[in-house]
């Protein structure tokens, strides 16, 4: 008898899988070194300031997008083109004097800002901002596709300050954490219009994240993986026919995407869905009673927020950073791959950031029924329906159907069946609407063939 | 080492928390507690490579719940401060300090009594890595546990679904007014005169 026999096939799996944990371990004593705390110290700093900056840019963006649209000129004093309207204004608000009303609870109404603007820069953590996916061909002669890693130092890096595990679901919870801000500061307040503000906040907050959150759904479906480097990795590459990329928008057939810019825009509070701070109804919505520094930290909160969602949009659905690079091409092949990563994921954002200024120059509110009824009645249904089809398609095409000969035949198949049963179930929640709506207005005593 | 000094603040910022809940006056700063409370948890999931379940607590207790909590109490306008020395149950209070008497005391004998280093004694109640530990390391925690839950415990899950399904229509039927009377179109739950 030899020795391995004394070892009984359990310990060896679980000595096994012991040394596995360990190795994926990073604050295990004696795992990290001083430079892999430096780095990460670094990268979590450089992300802040990129944050800010970015923000910083947007706020001046915003403006003199909005001020071209309504055919004005903007801010054009501070500054080069008035880069540095926002700095000023930054400043100016740090001066000011800081009033807490009477009525406020004190603490509250002083931890809410921060509650606000935490989450907004801790979901920009997680956004690869640059990389290069591209693919390359090894020793072997097979075409293997980087993982948007780069060397610094002799250390291998990665362009987002950490890529969890679970990277789309942090999204999920800050994003539902960041209502507290909103929410809290309307209720500290003590007043009446901040109070209304807050409660609509949170009221639209937690109607539109559950399509956010199906329409996540989708992606993680078809892309297996939570984490965001991921995500982007199976993005990555020439796609079909090299013309056509593999980016999600295109894989889950658009409709989660259009959902997403939806849900992602009410969860932002931006105009069409900025019932919150609806000048004309509320004052100034939740922030109504905040000046001062304070008032600053919820509008930088708003304007980071913007852009980070704009990132997520952009890292989910169309690939991030990823696109070509110009290995080989005189001069351009000389700038390496993770600039060019950078390149194409700021050229696809600042498209995102556009879209959310023109909504909001472009596209009056919503009244709050409305608001109510799009998200309930039309989003949530939508993007569960569609994410049961891409669910189905994805069994017939891995062959585990078996209705049909081939997997094609299923494929098709199950694409048939759930678009008729996707109009069929869309027809009985439009007559039920009907119906209803029709009964209400019998009951208020109109005429229902009279009312439009 | 650095495990246990993060032990060692979640677990203070979950019992601070906890205090806190049943300690504030008023229901607004007892609910930012709760807030507190959850996330120590969070923490501690994260702490045992949980990674899934520290994100699921924050999304569904802390960011919905919650969320949920604070709207009611905003929308009822019960959030003034209320006078702690009256004990609205008589006898909760004395009940509620037995029981968790009770609980910490047979906490701390199993975790005594089961013996010191045993294989699966005392190691199995302190939670430490040697017991709590991936099924399957190499493969995704979260694919583990989606198929864990659409598989072998279908059954559980489906009744969830089933009980959730059930406390909506409850909450829809309760709302509705009795006797099926028309309702008047801006007011709902209020019947026509």
């Amino acid at each position: 008898m030899n020795g391995i026999f004394f070892q009984t096939p359990d310990d060896v799996e679980f000595d096994r899988v012991r040394e596995l944990v360990e190795k994926d371990r990073f604050l295990v004593d004696g795992a990290v070194d001083f430079g892999d705390i430096i780095l990460a110290i670094a990268m979590a700093l450089i992300s802040f300031v990129i944050c800010l900056i970015a923000t910083m840019l947007m706020v001046w963006f915003e403006r003199k997008v909005v001020s071209r649209l309504q055919n004005r000129i903007g801010p054009n004093v501070a500054g080069p083109f008035g880069l540095l309207q926002t700095l000023f204004d930054g400043v100016k608000l740090f001066f000011k004097e800081d009033n807490i009303p009477r009525e406020a609870d004190r603490f509250v109404f002083k931890l809410a800002p921060y509650l606000a603007l935490l989450p907004a820069f801790l979901t920009f953590t997680l956004i690869p901002i640059a990389g290069d996916f591209n693919s390359v061909t090894n020793s072997n002669g097979e075409e293997v596709f980087r993982d948007g890693s780069a060397e610094v130092f002799g250390r291998k890096i990665f362009f987002q300050v950490a890529d969890l595990p679970v990277g789309v679901l942090f999204f999920l919870a800050m994003s539902s954490i960041g209502i507290y801000g909103v929410m809290l500061a309307g209720w500290a307040s003590g007043s009446k219009y901040p109070l209304l503000g807050s409660i609509r906040a949170s009221a639209q907050a937690i109607s539109y994240e559950a399509a956010l959150g199906l329409a996540i759904a989708a992606v993680v479906l078809v892309t297996g993986s939570l984490s965001m480097n991921e995500i982007v990795q199976t993005q990555a590459g020439p796609g079909f026919l090299s013309v056509i990329p593999n980016f999600n928008l295109i894989v889950t057939g658009f409709i989660p995407f259009a959902v997403f810019i939806i849900a992602g825009t009410a969860e932002l509070n931006r105009p069409p869905f900025d019932l919150v701070e609806a000048e004309q109804e509320l004052v100034g919505g939740f922030h109504t009673e905040y000046s001062g520094i304070r008032f600053a930290l919820f509008f930088l909160a708003e304007f980071m927020n913007t852009v980070t969602v704009g990132a997520i949009i952009v890292t989910l659905f169309l690939g991030g950073p990823a696109g070509p690079n110009f290995d080989g091409i005189f001069l351009l092949g000389s700038i390496p791959g993770w600039i060019w990563g950078f390149v194409w994921f700021f050229l696809k954002l600042l498209a995102f950031l556009f879209m959310f200024v023109w909504f909001r120059a472009t596209l009056p509110r919503f009244r709050y029924d409305q608001l109510m009824e799009l998200g309930w009645k039309l989003l949530i249904p939508l993007s569960l329906g569609w994410l049961l089809v891409l669910a189905g398609i994805r069994v017939a095409r891995n062959g585990q159907l078996g209705i049909l000969d081939t997997p094609q035949a299923d494929t098709i198949l199950v694409i048939v069946v759930s678009f008729g049963i996707l109009l069929l179930g869309s027809a009985f929640i439009r007559s039920a609407m009907n119906n209803s709506r029709r009964e209400r207005l019998i009951a208020a005593g109109f005429d229902p063939e009279e009312v439009v | 080492m650095v495990n246990v000094i993060t032990f060692i603040i979640a677990g203070a910022i979950v019992l601070g928390g906890a205090l806190g809940v049943i300690g504030f006056p008023n229901p607004v700063h007892a609910a930012l507690s709760l807030i507190a409370s959850f996330f120590g948890v969070a923490v501690i999931f994260t702490i045992q490579e949980a990674h899934f379940l520290a994100l699921v607590q924050v999304v569904v207790y802390a960011g919905a719940i919650v969320v949920l909590f604070l709207f009611v109490i905003m929308l009822l306008g019960v959030d003034t401060a209320q006078d702690l020395r009256t004990e609205p149950l008589v006898g909760q209070r004395s009940l509620g300090l037995t029981f968790g008497a009770i609980l910490l005391a047979l906490t701390l004998g199993g975790l005594f009594l089961s013996g010191p280093g045993g294989e699966d004694g005392a190691v199995a109640l302190t939670g430490q890595e040697s017991v709590v530990r991936p099924i399957d390391a190499e493969r995704s925690q979260i694919e583990q546990l989606g198929e864990d839950l659409f598989t072998r415990n279908i059954l559980a899950f489906q009744a969830t679904a089933l009980l959730l399904t059930i406390a909506t229509v409850g909450a829809v039927v309760l709302v509705r007014n009795k006797g099926g009377e028309d309702l008047v179109i801006d007011e709902p739950g209020r019947s026509v005169e």
